[in-house]
């Protein structure tokens, strides 16, 4: 990798209206495919929206009249594993929050495509630092907060954004969900009660499932009343949609590890602050992690996060993706590059680092098939940078989506 | 006598002569690349301390090292004055209450809690000496207190003090919306104003007061804690340390500080590129704060990290500030890295963690710069000060080292982990003033 390399000017060429807006070709001083090796003057060629080509600079032509930009470094575009943003607007004022829904505890029927502000500031903020991708959707605090979505950092609406409208259905165990006596509600009013409620629901769901499947094999029997909540989990135990629970004390991880074992569901640990205590049975239970921001403040629950966690886990080979996750105040929302930047001191490698953003997080999210590296036939997701992307001095030149150069600014 | 007791009597001269000839230890470090900050940078350059302070700075084969001190070679590092931070929550400080908007009687001395764990985070981050300041939540909510992190066992110990021997501090203030609520305190921001300003009104009076009184006990008015304080402000004894974020606030601050004359440096500023020109022609120093994104309520919406280059085009004095729990004080170089992303140039950004702050303290004859005379606070760095893999190797406080990356406790403090760090302010919220808004 180079740490040096000197920035180039992003050389943006605007050419006839004729060249299709999904064309573009990105010339780099280093070009990094994630899951190839890194490649000196690359070029990519991006029709449709998709990467037609790849290769060195004197491999790969560049057609006639093609729009060609230009950065000395140049990766997949970004992937944020789990943010709120689009859903917990910038400006934090009351009609502007609807990450969490404290009516009940647990609400998976609460969709994140009724909730997603696609034009909301934040997007476009994390999308100038090369963030292409991101699972956004409920918070955390409530034992189930609702569901998450998958979305590229453009488009007007989300029905333009999203290219998953149901990605996970988001859980909390541990303190973040215990109501405190005085409250509109009583309850969970301690661990043990939380873990009791979620699994009572997920029986319940068992049962809704297990009838809805012997009406479909059998004429005779009624499915079930239709039941939006149910359904939402049915999707879970169906293995449909993975449960995405934050957890962070290592009692609440091995309560997350023991309901995946119990119900055969997927699940993916999410902040797992204390998870370096749990190296062995984390691995064993075969579940991924998307690890807390490594700035996130370290009190409460999170008062024994370490910047060494992500190299412990990817050392043991767990699958860790980074997150900006859930802000309650300033900043707002973190960006997953800086994220990342900031574990290179301890113990994770600048490789490590790049896939934890890219494909790590794109096979933890099931969208690898589309985005995570730069290979022929995935979508034309690029970040641009002047310098080694996780240099606090670097900057990003620019980010492209499925073609199109969606920010140029210097940031 | 019993010989146990004999013998300690007779260890007592020995301990004493160790204590002496520790203190006058001479140490020399070398093969650095010294940042003086008040100077140009030195390449292979030797560092001389002793008794706690710094006795040469300069290159290789120009300085001698004198006969005797102990060498310590730290080729490769980087060494820069101790960091100084303008403002910062650690320690569980507190000041006022909930009772009143304004409250300078309180003293964040009195709230402190030496043994919180924020303190090893930053000397870990390389921070020697702190602004310990209370919330914004108020119009005035205490006396701050100016601290060195040398070892300690009370606050006194560590605080720095003025020339009349009380501790050094300033006076927070606020306005915008953070000290805006239900009666007593203000709802709008020329309610703010107006309270503030006749506060200082009375101050005033009581100031004239005193001063007919000319330490006549019988013409002297009754003691008034909030007035003494402000007087000190008056007087430019204590410098007003000033939340404010919006360009308005930003300019009303200005506008009360020429009225009354007062001593202030603004804190935050969010929209300081909205008002540069204004801030520079009132030589109204600035501690900035540069977040990750903008936002978390409506009057950051525009903190962005170009304020910095707009100051620094606009030739304002500029310093960071941690802010922390807001940032992490174990990376505040980051901040001023941020500040270089965003077109500050590298000679102010450095300028801005130890020496612009040092003066906006009023400890600058002390710390802010690696100078002849000035206290031995300094830190080791592996590489560039700006860079992501560059970290804290050592921090020195008046010749003592008070964190050692290579030690594995204080390694654990640098990294965090299970119990490293066992903060006992869990229960706490950022500024005391509870969920944001």
């Amino acid at each position: 990798m180079s740490r040096k390399v000197t920035g180039l000017l992003l050389v943006a060429c605007w050419f006839a209206a004729s060249a299709h807006a999904a064309d573009i070709a990105v010339r780099a001083g280093v070009l990094y495919p994630v899951t190839s090796a890194p490649i000196e003057n690359g070029v990519v060629i991006v029709t449709d929206g998709k990467i037609a080509e790849i290769g060195p600079a004197d491999r790969v032509a560049i057609p006639n009249g093609m729009r060609v930009v230009e950065a000395a470094v140049v990766t997949p575009g970004l992937i944020d594993a789990h943010s709120v943003v689009g859903l917990a607007g910038y400006l934090n004022q009351p009609g502007d929050q609807d990450q969490l829904e404290s009516s009940e505890a647990i609400q998976p029927e609460l969709r994140a495509i009724d909730a997603y502000n696609a034009r909301e500031p934040l997007i476009e903020w994390i999308r100038g630092f090369g963030v292409t991708t991101i699972q956004t959707g409920h918070a955390p605090g409530e034992i189930i907060a609702g569901q998450t979505l998958i979305a590229k950092t453009t488009g007007d609406t989300v029905e333009e954004a999203v290219i998953k409208p149901v990605a996970m259905v988001a859980a909390t165990l541990g303190e973040g969900v215990i109501v405190q006596a005085g409250g509109a509600r009583t309850s969970p009013g301690n661990r043990s009660k939380a873990v009791a409620m979620l699994r009572a629901e997920l029986v319940k769901a068992k049962s809704y499932r297990d009838k809805s499947i012997a009406a479909s094999n059998d004429d005779d029997k009624d499915a079930p009343d239709r039941d939006l909540r149910m359904e939402a989990l049915a999707a879970v135990l169906a293995g449909d949609t993975p449960l995405l629970i934050t957890v962070h004390r290592h009692n609440d991880i091995m309560s997350a590890l023991r309901l995946a074992d119990e119900f055969d569901i997927d699940v993916v640990l999410d902040g797992a602050a204390e998870s370096y205590l749990l190296i062995d049975e984390i691995k064993a239970a075969g579940v991924p992690v998307i690890l807390h921001p490594a700035m996130t403040r370290a009190w409460g629950e999170k008062e024994n996060l370490a910047f060494t966690t992500a190299a412990k886990l990817i050392d043991a080979g767990i699958p860790v993706a980074f997150q900006s996750g859930y802000e309650s105040y300033v900043p707002k929302t973190r960006v997953v590059l800086f994220e990342a930047g900031i574990t290179l001191p301890h113990g994770v490698s600048f490789e490590q680092a790049l896939a934890a953003i890219t494909i790590e997080s794109a096979r933890i999210l099931g969208i690898d098939d589309r985005v995570g590296s730069l290979e022929v036939g995935k979508d034309g997701d690029l970040a641009l940078y002047d310098g080694d992307p996780f240099e606090y001095t670097s900057h990003a030149v620019g980010t492209i989506i499925e073609g199109a150069l969606v920010s140029d600014t210097e940031q | 006598m019993p010989t146990s007791c004999r013998r300690a009597v007779a260890l007592v001269p020995v301990a004493l002569a160790l204590a002496l000839s520790a203190q006058a230890e001479t140490i020399a470090f070398t093969g650095a690349t010294l940042m003086p900050v008040s100077d140009e940078a030195i390449e292979n350059g030797v560092l001389v301390i002793e008794d706690g302070a710094i006795v040469a700075v300069g290159p290789a084969d120009s300085t001698r090292i004198p006969r005797g001190a102990t060498t310590i070679d730290v080729s490769g590092s980087v060494i820069i004055p101790g960091i100084v931070d303008t403002h910062s929550h650690i320690g569980e400080v507190a000041g006022g209450d909930s009772s009143d908007p304004i409250q300078p009687e309180a003293r964040v001395l009195d709230s402190i809690n030496i043994r919180d764990a924020g303190f090893k985070r930053a000397l870990a981050g390389g921070i020697t000496s702190v602004n310990l300041m209370a919330g914004s939540g108020h119009l005035m909510s205490g006396q701050t207190l100016y601290v060195k992190l040398r070892d300690g066992n009370s606050i006194e110990e560590i605080a720095y003090r003025r020339e009349d021997g009380e501790v050094a501090g300033g006076l927070k203030m606020a306005n915008g919306t953070n000290s805006q609520d239900e009666p007593p305190f203000p709802g709008t921001r020329a309610k703010s104003a107006a309270l503030v300003r006749q506060k200082y009104i009375a101050a005033q009076e009581y100031k004239a007061k005193l001063e007919a009184a000319d330490g006549d006990p019988d013409e002297m008015p009754d003691r008034d804690l909030a007035l003494e304080t402000l007087v000190e402000v008056l007087d430019g004894t204590r410098t007003v340390h000033h939340h404010t974020h919006r360009h308005d606030d930003v300019l009303t601050v200005l506008r009360l500080q020429k009225e009354f004359g007062y001593r202030v440096v603004l804190h935050h500023v969010s929209e300081a590129a909205k008002v540069a020109d204004e801030i520079a022609v009132a030589e109204v120093p600035v501690s900035l704060i540069i977040v990750d994104s903008p936002g978390g309520k409506i009057e950051a919406m525009h903190l962005e990290p170009y304020n910095a280059k707009a100051l620094e085009d606009a030739g304002a004095r500029v310093a960071f500030h941690t802010d922390d729990y807001i940032t992490d004080s174990r990376l505040f170089l980051r901040m001023a890295a941020l500040g270089v992303r965003a077109g500050m140039s590298r000679d102010v950004a450095l300028r801005a963690l130890p020496l612009e702050p040092s003066k906006m303290l009023d400890i600058d004859d002390r710390a802010g710069s690696l100078e002849k005379g000035k206290d031995a606070d300094f830190i080791v760095l592996a590489g560039d000060p700006f860079s992501v893999y560059t970290q804290v190797r050592q921090t020195w406080v008046e010749g003592k080292k008070r964190f050692d990356l290579a030690d594995p406790d204080d390694a654990a403090i640098a990294t965090g982990g299970f119990g490293a760090l066992t903060p006992s302010n869990s229960e706490l919220e950022f500024h005391g003033y509870g969920e944001a808004r």
